[in-house]
Protein backbone atom coordinates (compact mmCIF):
# COMPACT_ATOMS: atom_id res chain seq x y z
CA UNK A 1 0.00 0.00 0.00
CA UNK A 2 2.93 2.43 0.76
CA UNK A 3 0.42 5.19 1.87
CA UNK A 4 2.11 7.06 4.69
CA UNK A 5 0.10 9.81 7.12
CA UNK A 6 1.78 13.23 6.86
CA UNK A 7 1.26 16.09 8.99
CA UNK A 8 3.74 18.09 7.63
CA UNK A 9 1.19 20.04 6.38
CA UNK A 10 -0.35 21.75 9.34
CA UNK A 11 2.16 24.23 10.65
CA UNK A 12 1.73 26.55 7.51
CA UNK A 13 -2.21 25.42 7.74
CA UNK A 14 -2.42 26.77 11.89
CA UNK A 15 -3.84 30.10 11.13
CA UNK A 16 -6.61 29.05 8.70
CA UNK A 17 -7.82 26.44 10.58
CA UNK A 18 -7.72 28.86 13.13
CA UNK A 19 -10.07 31.39 11.47
CA UNK A 20 -12.23 29.00 9.96
CA UNK A 21 -12.54 27.64 13.15
CA UNK A 22 -13.59 31.28 14.95
CA UNK A 23 -16.08 31.66 11.98
CA UNK A 24 -17.69 28.27 13.04
CA UNK A 25 -17.92 29.95 16.81
CA UNK A 26 -19.09 33.36 15.58
CA UNK A 27 -22.09 31.42 13.56
CA UNK A 28 -23.39 29.01 16.39
CA UNK A 29 -23.30 32.01 18.63
CA UNK A 30 -25.44 34.39 16.50
CA UNK A 31 -27.75 30.99 16.11
CA UNK A 32 -28.11 30.15 19.93
CA UNK A 33 -29.31 33.75 21.18
CA UNK A 34 -31.40 34.38 18.22
CA UNK A 35 -33.01 30.48 18.04
CA UNK A 36 -33.82 31.07 21.61
CA UNK A 37 -35.44 34.08 21.53
CA UNK A 38 -37.67 32.91 18.41
CA UNK A 39 -38.39 29.36 20.07
CA UNK A 40 -39.55 31.61 23.24
CA UNK A 41 -41.92 33.70 21.46
CA UNK A 42 -42.71 30.68 18.93
CA UNK A 43 -43.36 28.47 22.46
CA UNK A 44 -45.65 31.26 24.14
CA UNK A 45 -47.73 32.41 20.87
CA UNK A 46 -48.43 28.71 20.53
CA UNK A 47 -49.49 28.55 23.98
CA UNK A 48 -51.61 31.65 24.28
CA UNK A 49 -51.86 33.27 21.03
CA UNK A 50 -55.09 33.42 18.54
CA UNK A 51 -55.63 30.31 16.33
CA UNK A 52 -53.75 31.28 13.28
CA UNK A 53 -50.54 31.94 15.22
CA UNK A 54 -50.91 28.63 16.52
CA UNK A 55 -51.61 27.16 13.47
CA UNK A 56 -48.39 28.98 11.15
CA UNK A 57 -46.56 27.98 13.74
CA UNK A 58 -47.15 24.22 14.32
CA UNK A 59 -46.77 24.61 10.15
CA UNK A 60 -43.34 26.20 10.41
CA UNK A 61 -42.07 23.78 13.25
CA UNK A 62 -43.58 20.30 11.18
CA UNK A 63 -41.87 21.84 8.01
CA UNK A 64 -38.11 22.33 9.39
CA UNK A 65 -38.22 19.00 11.57
CA UNK A 66 -39.46 17.09 8.50
CA UNK A 67 -36.57 18.61 5.50
CA UNK A 68 -32.63 17.95 6.16
CA UNK A 69 -30.84 21.45 7.13
CA UNK A 70 -29.10 21.50 3.67
CA UNK A 71 -32.15 21.36 1.69
CA UNK A 72 -33.07 24.32 3.77
CA UNK A 73 -29.92 25.92 3.42
CA UNK A 74 -30.26 25.67 -0.52
CA UNK A 75 -33.43 26.91 -0.44
CA UNK A 76 -32.51 30.14 1.49
CA UNK A 77 -29.42 30.55 -0.75
CA UNK A 78 -30.23 29.53 -4.08
CA UNK A 79 -34.07 30.17 -3.95
CA UNK A 80 -35.33 33.02 -2.27
CA UNK A 81 -32.99 35.12 -4.99
CA UNK A 82 -36.28 34.12 -7.84
CA UNK A 83 -38.17 36.10 -5.19
CA UNK A 84 -36.12 39.04 -5.05
CA UNK A 85 -34.59 37.93 -1.78
CA UNK A 86 -30.62 37.89 -2.28
CA UNK A 87 -28.44 37.20 0.46
CA UNK A 88 -24.83 37.02 1.25
CA UNK A 89 -23.77 33.60 1.96
CA UNK A 90 -22.77 34.93 5.40
CA UNK A 91 -26.28 36.06 6.14
CA UNK A 92 -28.03 33.03 4.32
CA UNK A 93 -26.34 30.41 6.74
CA UNK A 94 -26.87 32.36 10.02
CA UNK A 95 -30.67 32.46 8.58
CA UNK A 96 -30.74 29.33 7.78
CA UNK A 97 -29.44 28.11 11.09
CA UNK A 98 -31.62 29.95 13.07
CA UNK A 99 -34.88 28.57 11.70
CA UNK A 100 -33.63 25.24 11.64
CA UNK A 101 -32.89 25.60 15.36
CA UNK A 102 -35.55 27.61 16.47
CA UNK A 103 -38.07 25.14 15.06
CA UNK A 104 -36.53 22.25 17.52
CA UNK A 105 -36.03 24.56 20.51
CA UNK A 106 -39.96 25.62 20.37
CA UNK A 107 -40.64 22.11 20.83
CA UNK A 108 -38.31 22.11 23.54
CA UNK A 109 -39.26 25.03 25.09
CA UNK A 110 -42.92 24.62 24.66
CA UNK A 111 -42.36 21.14 26.51
CA UNK A 112 -40.00 23.36 29.89
CA UNK A 113 -43.31 25.32 29.72
CA UNK A 114 -45.63 22.90 30.02
CA UNK A 115 -43.51 21.42 32.73
CA UNK A 116 -44.46 24.58 34.92
CA UNK A 117 -46.87 23.58 37.46
CA UNK A 118 -50.14 25.88 37.08
CA UNK A 119 -49.98 26.88 40.85
CA UNK A 120 -47.31 29.02 40.30
CA UNK A 121 -49.02 31.31 37.49
CA UNK A 122 -51.83 31.36 39.92
CA UNK A 123 -49.53 32.35 43.03
CA UNK A 124 -47.57 35.06 40.80
CA UNK A 125 -50.87 35.96 39.67
CA UNK A 126 -52.61 36.50 43.26
CA UNK A 127 -49.12 38.46 44.38
CA UNK A 128 -50.54 41.05 41.44
CA UNK A 129 -48.05 40.45 39.27
CA UNK A 130 -49.03 41.79 35.48
CA UNK A 131 -49.79 38.51 32.74
CA UNK A 132 -46.18 39.58 31.23
CA UNK A 133 -44.51 39.88 34.00
CA UNK A 134 -45.69 36.14 34.97
CA UNK A 135 -44.34 35.04 32.36
CA UNK A 136 -40.96 36.36 32.03
CA UNK A 137 -40.09 36.07 35.63
CA UNK A 138 -41.97 32.93 37.47
CA UNK A 139 -42.97 31.14 34.64
CA UNK A 140 -40.07 31.32 32.04
CA UNK A 141 -36.77 30.47 34.50
CA UNK A 142 -38.23 27.67 36.00
CA UNK A 143 -39.18 26.20 32.45
CA UNK A 144 -34.93 26.76 31.08
CA UNK A 145 -34.03 25.04 34.37
CA UNK A 146 -36.15 21.91 33.25
CA UNK A 147 -35.18 22.15 29.67
CA UNK A 148 -31.48 22.98 29.83
CA UNK A 149 -30.07 19.95 29.54
CA UNK A 150 -32.22 19.37 25.70
CA UNK A 151 -30.94 22.96 25.01
CA UNK A 152 -27.26 22.62 25.49
CA UNK A 153 -27.93 19.14 23.25
CA UNK A 154 -29.45 20.95 20.68
CA UNK A 155 -26.90 23.54 20.12
CA UNK A 156 -24.41 21.29 20.20
CA UNK A 157 -26.06 19.52 17.38
CA UNK A 158 -26.54 22.49 15.60
CA UNK A 159 -22.96 23.43 15.96
CA UNK A 160 -21.57 20.56 14.57
CA UNK A 161 -24.65 20.62 11.68
CA UNK A 162 -23.30 24.06 10.80
CA UNK A 163 -20.07 22.03 8.53
CA UNK A 164 -22.61 22.00 5.92
CA UNK A 165 -22.68 25.77 5.29
CA UNK A 166 -19.53 25.38 3.61
CA UNK A 167 -21.24 24.35 0.71
CA UNK A 168 -22.26 28.23 -0.18
CA UNK A 169 -19.02 28.96 0.40
CA UNK A 170 -19.10 30.73 3.97
CA UNK A 171 -15.66 30.41 5.30
CA UNK A 172 -15.72 28.59 8.11
CA UNK A 173 -13.89 25.31 9.71
CA UNK A 174 -15.47 22.89 7.12
CA UNK A 175 -14.61 25.13 4.61
CA UNK A 176 -11.18 26.34 5.27
CA UNK A 177 -10.69 22.04 5.13
CA UNK A 178 -11.60 21.62 1.75
CA UNK A 179 -9.46 24.45 0.74
CA UNK A 180 -6.60 22.75 2.39
CA UNK A 181 -7.34 19.68 1.11
CA UNK A 182 -7.26 20.82 -2.42
CA UNK A 183 -3.94 22.80 -1.87
CA UNK A 184 -2.00 19.67 0.18
CA UNK A 185 -2.97 16.82 -1.64
CA UNK A 186 -3.61 15.41 2.05
CA UNK A 187 -7.47 14.86 2.45
CA UNK A 188 -7.77 12.01 4.89
CA UNK A 189 -5.22 14.12 7.14
CA UNK A 190 -6.88 17.35 6.98
CA UNK A 191 -10.37 16.26 7.51
CA UNK A 192 -9.37 13.93 10.34
CA UNK A 193 -7.70 16.90 12.19
CA UNK A 194 -10.81 19.29 11.14
CA UNK A 195 -12.82 16.24 13.18
CA UNK A 196 -10.47 16.28 16.07
CA UNK A 197 -11.11 20.13 16.33
CA UNK A 198 -15.05 19.85 15.88
CA UNK A 199 -14.47 16.93 18.94
CA UNK A 200 -12.77 19.99 20.74
CA UNK A 201 -15.43 22.36 20.27
CA UNK A 202 -18.58 20.05 21.32
CA UNK A 203 -16.86 18.98 24.27
CA UNK A 204 -15.75 22.57 24.81
CA UNK A 205 -19.25 23.88 24.09
CA UNK A 206 -20.97 21.64 25.96
CA UNK A 207 -18.66 22.29 29.51
CA UNK A 208 -19.61 26.09 28.94
CA UNK A 209 -23.10 25.65 28.35
CA UNK A 210 -23.37 23.47 32.08
CA UNK A 211 -21.15 26.10 33.21
CA UNK A 212 -23.54 28.59 32.16
CA UNK A 213 -26.71 27.14 32.83
CA UNK A 214 -25.83 26.18 36.92
CA UNK A 215 -24.70 29.73 37.51
CA UNK A 216 -27.63 31.22 36.10
CA UNK A 217 -30.38 29.07 36.94
CA UNK A 218 -28.81 26.90 39.09
CA UNK A 219 -29.88 24.46 36.93
CA UNK A 220 -28.29 20.74 37.14
CA UNK A 221 -26.86 19.70 34.26
CA UNK A 222 -24.28 17.02 33.52
CA UNK B 1 -30.97 23.11 -24.76
CA UNK B 2 -33.78 20.66 -23.29
CA UNK B 3 -36.85 22.00 -21.91
CA UNK B 4 -37.44 21.00 -18.77
CA UNK B 5 -41.63 21.19 -17.88
CA UNK B 6 -42.51 21.19 -14.38
CA UNK B 7 -43.73 17.33 -14.76
CA UNK B 8 -40.23 16.57 -16.47
CA UNK B 9 -38.66 17.93 -12.78
CA UNK B 10 -40.85 16.24 -10.91
CA UNK B 11 -40.55 12.94 -12.55
CA UNK B 12 -37.02 13.00 -11.99
CA UNK B 13 -36.68 13.90 -8.73
CA UNK B 14 -39.36 11.45 -7.77
CA UNK B 15 -36.97 8.61 -9.50
CA UNK B 16 -34.03 9.91 -7.79
CA UNK B 17 -35.99 9.45 -4.56
CA UNK B 18 -35.42 5.89 -4.51
CA UNK B 19 -32.04 6.63 -3.88
CA UNK B 20 -32.43 8.25 -1.28
CA UNK B 21 -34.89 5.41 0.29
CA UNK B 22 -32.27 2.67 -0.49
CA UNK B 23 -29.70 4.38 1.19
CA UNK B 24 -31.63 5.02 4.48
CA UNK B 25 -33.20 1.40 3.96
CA UNK B 26 -29.79 0.06 4.18
CA UNK B 27 -28.25 2.10 6.84
CA UNK B 28 -30.90 1.80 9.18
CA UNK B 29 -30.24 -1.99 8.82
CA UNK B 30 -26.69 -1.88 8.93
CA UNK B 31 -26.69 0.70 11.79
CA UNK B 32 -29.04 -1.44 13.86
CA UNK B 33 -26.57 -4.45 13.04
CA UNK B 34 -23.29 -3.10 14.18
CA UNK B 35 -25.58 -0.97 16.52
CA UNK B 36 -26.38 -4.24 18.39
CA UNK B 37 -22.96 -5.04 18.60
CA UNK B 38 -21.97 -2.05 20.05
CA UNK B 39 -25.12 -1.82 22.50
CA UNK B 40 -23.05 -5.36 23.57
CA UNK B 41 -20.03 -3.20 24.59
CA UNK B 42 -21.60 -0.69 26.43
CA UNK B 43 -23.35 -2.86 28.98
CA UNK B 44 -20.73 -5.58 29.02
CA UNK B 45 -19.08 -6.24 32.45
CA UNK B 46 -15.85 -5.43 31.20
CA UNK B 47 -14.63 -1.86 31.68
CA UNK B 48 -12.68 -1.72 28.73
CA UNK B 49 -15.26 -3.06 26.46
CA UNK B 50 -17.83 -0.49 28.26
CA UNK B 51 -14.83 2.32 27.53
CA UNK B 52 -14.34 1.78 24.43
CA UNK B 53 -17.73 1.54 23.14
CA UNK B 54 -18.82 5.52 25.36
CA UNK B 55 -15.50 6.70 22.71
CA UNK B 56 -17.15 5.12 20.22
CA UNK B 57 -20.72 6.76 20.76
CA UNK B 58 -18.66 10.02 21.71
CA UNK B 59 -16.96 10.23 18.75
CA UNK B 60 -19.75 10.05 16.03
CA UNK B 61 -21.87 12.28 18.44
CA UNK B 62 -19.36 14.78 19.07
CA UNK B 63 -18.35 15.41 15.10
CA UNK B 64 -19.85 16.39 12.18
CA UNK B 65 -21.41 13.64 10.09
CA UNK B 66 -20.14 15.59 6.72
CA UNK B 67 -16.53 14.90 8.45
CA UNK B 68 -17.56 11.23 9.15
CA UNK B 69 -18.82 10.73 5.41
CA UNK B 70 -15.25 12.62 3.69
CA UNK B 71 -13.09 10.23 5.78
CA UNK B 72 -14.73 7.31 4.65
CA UNK B 73 -14.27 8.60 1.11
CA UNK B 74 -10.82 9.77 1.40
CA UNK B 75 -9.85 6.82 4.23
CA UNK B 76 -10.81 3.61 2.61
CA UNK B 77 -8.94 3.74 -0.57
CA UNK B 78 -5.80 4.42 1.62
CA UNK B 79 -6.20 1.20 3.23
CA UNK B 80 -6.73 -0.25 -0.65
CA UNK B 81 -10.33 -0.14 -1.10
CA UNK B 82 -11.60 0.95 -4.60
CA UNK B 83 -14.98 2.79 -3.29
CA UNK B 84 -17.72 4.47 -5.04
CA UNK B 85 -19.47 7.24 -3.38
CA UNK B 86 -22.45 4.91 -2.61
CA UNK B 87 -19.88 2.72 -0.28
CA UNK B 88 -18.65 5.62 1.19
CA UNK B 89 -22.45 7.13 1.67
CA UNK B 90 -23.75 3.36 3.32
CA UNK B 91 -20.03 2.85 5.53
CA UNK B 92 -20.65 6.24 6.17
CA UNK B 93 -24.10 6.43 7.35
CA UNK B 94 -24.57 2.94 8.79
CA UNK B 95 -21.53 3.59 11.75
CA UNK B 96 -23.20 7.39 12.11
CA UNK B 97 -27.15 5.40 12.97
CA UNK B 98 -25.06 2.37 14.61
CA UNK B 99 -23.50 5.24 17.54
CA UNK B 100 -27.16 6.29 17.66
CA UNK B 101 -28.80 3.33 18.13
CA UNK B 102 -26.85 1.77 20.38
CA UNK B 103 -27.10 4.78 22.95
CA UNK B 104 -31.03 4.77 22.32
CA UNK B 105 -31.06 1.26 23.45
CA UNK B 106 -28.49 1.41 26.05
CA UNK B 107 -31.23 4.05 27.91
CA UNK B 108 -34.16 1.12 27.23
CA UNK B 109 -31.77 -1.34 29.19
CA UNK B 110 -30.73 0.94 31.72
CA UNK B 111 -34.75 2.01 32.39
CA UNK B 112 -35.36 -1.33 33.47
CA UNK B 113 -35.36 -2.07 36.99
CA UNK B 114 -32.32 -4.43 38.31
CA UNK B 115 -35.03 -7.07 39.32
CA UNK B 116 -35.27 -8.08 35.35
CA UNK B 117 -31.43 -9.10 36.14
CA UNK B 118 -31.94 -11.02 38.58
CA UNK B 119 -35.51 -12.55 37.88
CA UNK B 120 -33.51 -14.10 35.01
CA UNK B 121 -30.20 -14.89 36.69
CA UNK B 122 -32.70 -16.66 39.48
CA UNK B 123 -34.31 -19.24 36.82
CA UNK B 124 -30.67 -20.13 35.77
CA UNK B 125 -29.98 -17.85 32.48
CA UNK B 126 -26.91 -17.18 31.75
CA UNK B 127 -25.74 -13.84 30.48
CA UNK B 128 -26.59 -13.97 27.03
CA UNK B 129 -29.84 -15.86 27.22
CA UNK B 130 -31.00 -13.27 29.83
CA UNK B 131 -29.94 -10.21 27.56
CA UNK B 132 -32.04 -12.54 24.22
CA UNK B 133 -35.30 -13.15 26.14
CA UNK B 134 -35.76 -10.81 28.91
CA UNK B 135 -33.82 -7.72 28.74
CA UNK B 136 -33.51 -6.64 25.14
CA UNK B 137 -37.36 -7.40 23.98
CA UNK B 138 -38.12 -5.33 26.47
CA UNK B 139 -35.49 -2.25 25.69
CA UNK B 140 -36.47 -2.76 22.41
CA UNK B 141 -40.28 -2.31 23.07
CA UNK B 142 -40.30 0.79 25.62
CA UNK B 143 -37.46 2.66 23.33
CA UNK B 144 -39.57 2.24 19.64
CA UNK B 145 -40.89 6.19 19.63
CA UNK B 146 -36.90 7.07 19.80
CA UNK B 147 -35.68 5.13 17.13
CA UNK B 148 -38.58 6.01 14.95
CA UNK B 149 -37.35 9.46 15.59
CA UNK B 150 -33.98 8.58 14.56
CA UNK B 151 -34.75 6.86 11.93
CA UNK B 152 -36.09 10.76 10.81
CA UNK B 153 -32.94 12.22 11.59
CA UNK B 154 -31.64 9.25 9.18
CA UNK B 155 -33.67 9.98 6.12
CA UNK B 156 -32.86 13.50 6.72
CA UNK B 157 -29.13 13.10 6.85
CA UNK B 158 -28.96 11.23 3.44
CA UNK B 159 -28.61 14.60 1.48
CA UNK B 160 -25.39 15.17 2.99
CA UNK B 161 -24.10 12.24 0.57
CA UNK B 162 -24.85 14.31 -2.33
CA UNK B 163 -21.73 16.54 -1.23
CA UNK B 164 -19.47 13.19 -1.34
CA UNK B 165 -21.21 12.49 -4.83
CA UNK B 166 -24.11 10.03 -4.38
CA UNK B 167 -26.41 10.41 -6.98
CA UNK B 168 -29.43 10.80 -4.17
CA UNK B 169 -32.27 12.96 -4.20
CA UNK B 170 -30.05 16.49 -3.78
CA UNK B 171 -27.90 15.81 -6.10
CA UNK B 172 -30.01 14.97 -8.78
CA UNK B 173 -32.11 18.69 -8.08
CA UNK B 174 -28.89 19.93 -7.94
CA UNK B 175 -27.94 18.88 -11.59
CA UNK B 176 -31.87 19.73 -12.45
CA UNK B 177 -31.19 23.36 -10.85
CA UNK B 178 -28.55 24.11 -13.14
CA UNK B 179 -29.87 23.40 -16.70
CA UNK B 180 -33.45 24.98 -15.58
CA UNK B 181 -32.03 27.78 -13.72
CA UNK B 182 -35.46 27.20 -11.48
CA UNK B 183 -34.03 26.93 -8.16
CA UNK B 184 -37.39 28.22 -6.10
CA UNK B 185 -39.18 25.24 -8.04
CA UNK B 186 -36.69 22.88 -7.52
CA UNK B 187 -35.66 23.41 -4.30
CA UNK B 188 -39.13 23.48 -2.77
CA UNK B 189 -39.99 19.97 -4.37
CA UNK B 190 -37.39 18.77 -2.87
CA UNK B 191 -38.38 19.87 0.40
CA UNK B 192 -41.72 18.48 -0.14
CA UNK B 193 -40.43 14.58 -1.47
CA UNK B 194 -38.64 14.60 2.15
CA UNK B 195 -41.43 16.19 3.81
CA UNK B 196 -43.71 12.85 2.38
CA UNK B 197 -41.06 10.71 3.31
CA UNK B 198 -40.40 12.23 7.25
CA UNK B 199 -43.59 13.64 8.44
CA UNK B 200 -45.81 10.14 8.71
CA UNK B 201 -42.91 8.93 10.77
CA UNK B 202 -42.91 11.61 12.81
CA UNK B 203 -46.56 11.16 13.37
CA UNK B 204 -46.14 7.48 13.88
CA UNK B 205 -43.05 8.29 16.76
CA UNK B 206 -45.86 10.76 18.59
CA UNK B 207 -48.35 8.22 18.85
CA UNK B 208 -46.16 5.83 20.26
CA UNK B 209 -44.53 8.50 22.73
CA UNK B 210 -48.69 9.40 23.57
CA UNK B 211 -49.43 5.38 24.16
CA UNK B 212 -46.14 4.72 26.43
CA UNK B 213 -47.40 7.90 28.38
CA UNK B 214 -50.52 6.85 28.67
CA UNK B 215 -49.22 3.27 30.13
Amino acid sequence: MGYSLDFGWLEGAAGAIARGAAMTVFLIVVTTIAGTLISVLAAAGRRSGPKWLKRAITVYVEVIRNTPFLVQLFFIFFGLPSLGIRLDPIVAAILAMTLNMAAYTTEIVGAGLDAVPKGQREAAAALGLRPRQVFVKIVLPQALKVIFPALTSQIVIMMLESSVVSQIAVSELTYEADMLQARTFRPFETYFVVAMIYLGLSILLRRLLVGVGRRTLSAGVT
Amino acid sequence: MIEFTFWDILRNLVFATRWTVLLSIAAFVGGGVVGIAILFLRISKTKWMRRFASGYIALFQGTPLLMQLFLMFFGLPMLGFRIEPWTAAVLGLTFFASAYLAEIWRSGVDALPRGQWDAGASLGLHYVQELRLIILPQAFAITRAPVVGFLVQLIKATALTSIIGFEELLRTSNAINNATFEPFTVYGLVALIFFVLCYPLTQYARSLEARAAAR
